[in-house]
């Protein structure tokens, strides 16, 4: 009930200064506003990092060709080709933390169709591709092991594909020609979007990795391929499929102790996990930035609130004069000073959350505003209030209140 | 029948820079339940702090103030507003009233302070605000009234608790004459109609000839205690110089006074 009372009071003491209210007020809104659109940039852009993993594949390990050492000079990494469909059928049997494992051989090609042209990747796989990205096809079916084993002349589009060569046209049963061998097609992936370094994940064609290898690229070794991409069990496991196939590429790979390996396995998932990390880092700098301007409003609030005492002595003496213990006098101002911040602390998260939306609209950031984020600049925003109220509300409560009552 | 308000060797200094000045030196004194008493004095004569200190505002320096038996200078904060709050209703010379708030808002302010109820605080100020005659100026901020009407704000709001004494530091310093008699008026109405025990504070001798006791101080000291109506024979009461024990039944008192004041 006095809690009640007390607001009241403080609500018309600030009413009745309202301009030096809004003015008190403005340093909260600001660092509040400042808090709830650093953080919506900073998580949005590390959501949007999160999605682009997704995309890639969960637990993602490539297997990649590595350096050679060629007469005493060492080449790059990825220069030659190292890796068979033998090392890739061994992996999955071999290594217990594997999941799925799919080889590629890959090349850039053109696709006609009709008076229609268009130059995209065209990438040799098997089956499994598909469930190691978690890329669902939107119509049609994938290839099978069968067309597999018989290098089939069946191809699966990517959207951007579909898009240049068919237009409106449904492409299901349509032959394209890819370099000039007729491929017909079978089915049409989903929309997947971007991958992490910007490139247009559609834009692809899969055909079986047999096709690939002997009617369109060409190998130089039986059983050549590109990549292997790994599909760890679990998320754990990661770390663990890795050195198993480390293990087992350098026992096949007859790789001695401590010579340069061949090949290298590369955990993208990892990469990408750094890259959120340090967006992380980067919106958490820029809420504390955030946050010292918050601290700044309530320096504000406190000020504002010891001239108010100032300036009511002699309210507080005919208070205590007629029975306000010192609780009642501190409440009252600790309830004004949390007045003045948490409606400085809506108003705020208001400003911040259109600040945040603008500044998607015009730089094309993403923001994720989440209901965590501003109940932390709501909570903070009180800490404030109380916090840098309390020592005029003492002072206030505090003052003798003969004292009080004769102040002029 | 105890007194209601003993104070013994009373003392307050004040430090003005490092000159020490005796505000109340030694004052003893003792005022009974139902008595409505004087305190006067030319300025600086210590008659105020004496009063503040008697309503629990101010603490002496030394010395012992006893209200019903209790030593105040033990209580705490708390209990000492409390005291403020239940038993003692303050009427100031400047009215001490707050300013933008009507003066139903006033006369609530101690029972907000005693928790109760808002339908109760509203129904009880209104019932004061009428008995002092203010019905109709409820919602009028002291500003929009006049010096004595703001006044019997001030006396409603000292009312409005119920409480067993009126401390008033020169109520009518602030009024014309025939607004001051009529505060006096009220005053006295409660004290011969409710035995409230009040003390003023005034240094005007017309004012302190509505009272039955008048207690002068001169330089922190009471020179003087005396009650007219024993002099002129009227009142049988046994009160005493410096050390009053009055035992006389109050109704007997009010009688007697109200003869000579109307």
């Amino acid at each position: 009930m006095f809690i009640s009372t007390s607001l009241k009071i403080a609500l018309y003491a600030l009413k009745a200064n309202k301009l030096r209210s809004l003015l008190t007020m403005l340093g909260i809104i600001i660092g509040v506003a400042a808090v709830v659109a650093m953080v919506a940039i900073g998580s949005g852009a590390s959501a949007q990092i999160a999605r682009q993993i997704a995309s890639v594949g969960s637990n993602l390990l490539i297997v990649i060709p590595g350096a050679t050492t060629a007469g005493g000079v060492r080449m790059g990494a990825g220069t030659v080709t190292t890796l068979t469909l033998s090392d890739a059928k061994a992996i999955r049997g071999e290594c217990p933390s594997v999941a799925r494992v799919a080889p590629v051989w890959s090349g850039v090609a053109q696709a006609v169709y009709g008076n229609q042209n268009w130059s995209t990747g065209v990438t040799g796989t098997v089956p499994a591709m598909l469930s190691i990205r978690d890329w669902p096809l939107e119509a049609g079916r994938a290839f099978t092991e069968q067309e597999v084993t018989a290098a089939a002349k069946v191809a699966i589009l990517g959207q951007t594909v579909v898009k240049n060569l068919f237009g409106a046209t449904n492409p299901l049963g349509e032959t394209i020609r890819i370099k000039k061998v007729p491929f017909q097609v079978i089915g049409v992936l989903s929309i997947k979007g971007q991958s992490p370094r910007g490139d247009d994940q559609d834009d692809t064609i899969y055909v079986p990795i047999t096709s690939a290898q002997k009617r369109l690229f060409g190998i130089t070794m039986p059983g050549q391929v590109r990549v292997i991409m790994v599909q760890a069990k679990d998320v754990d496991l990661m770390s663990k499929a890795e050195e198993e196939i480390n293990a087992l590429l350098e026992q096949r790979h007859r790789i001695q102790k401590g010579a340069d390996r061949d090949f290298a396995v590369r955990n993208l998932s990892e990469i990408l996990a750094a890259a959120q990390a340090a967006y992380k880092t980067m919106s958490l700098l820029l809420g504390s930035i955030a946050l010292v301007s918050l601290i700044v409003g309530g320096i504000g609030i406190m000020n504002i609130m010891l001239v108010s005492v100032t300036e009511r002595t002699r309210e507080i003496g005919i208070r205590m004069a007629v029975g306000a213990t010192q609780n009642d006098i501190l409440t009252q101002f600790l309830i004004e000073a949390l007045a003045l911040s948490l409606v400085g602390g809506i108003i705020g998260m208001l400003v911040g959350i259109t600040g945040a939306q603008i500044m998607a609209k015009i730089s094309d950031w993403p923001v994720l505003i989440s209901w965590q984020a501003l109940l932390l600049a709501f909570i903070f925003a009180a800490a404030v209030g109380i916090f840098f109220g309390f020592y005029p509300a003492r002072k206030a409560a505090h003052l003798n209140p003969i004292d009080a009552l004769r102040y002029e | 029948m105890a007194a209601l308000i003993e104070v013994r060797s009373l003392t307050k200094i004040y430090h003005v820079g490092d000159v020490a000045v005796k505000a109340l030196d030694n004052v003893d004194l003792s005022i009974a339940a139902g008595e409505f008493t004087a305190i006067m004095g030319s300025s600086g004569s210590g008659k105020s702090t004496f009063m503040n200190i008697l309503g629990c505002l101010d603490q002496p320096t030394s010395g012992q103030y006893l209200l019903r038996g209790t030593d105040v200078g033990k209580l705490s904060a708390e209990e000492l507003a409390a005291i403020r709050n239940r038993h003692i209703g303050f009427v100031f010379q400047n009215f001490n009233l707050l300013p933008r708030t009507s003066a139903l808002g006033n006369v609530e302010l101690p029972l907000v302070y005693s928790h109760v109820p808002a339908k109760e605080r509203r129904e009880r100020s209104l019932r004061v605000l009428e008995s002092v005659g203010l019905s109709g100026h409820e919602e009028h901020t002291p500003a929009q009234l006049s010096g004595g009407q703001q006044q019997r704000v001030a006396i409603a709001r000292a009312l409005i608790n119920g409480p067993s004494i009126i401390l008033a530091d020169e109520p009518t310093g602030n009024l014309d004459t025939k607004t001051s008699v009529e505060i006096m008026a009220i005053l006295q109405k409660l004290n011969s109609d409710q035995g409230i025990t009040v003390i003023i504070v005034t240094h005007e001798p017309d004012i302190a000839a509505f009272t039955r006791r008048r207690i002068i101080f001169r330089d922190g000291r009471i020179i003087e205690d005396f009650s007219p109506q024993r002099r002129q024979g009227h009142n049988p009461g046994k009160s005493e110089i410096l050390m009053s024990k009055s035992e006389a039944n109050p109704k007997s008192k009010c009688s007697n006074n109200r003869n000579i004041i109307v």
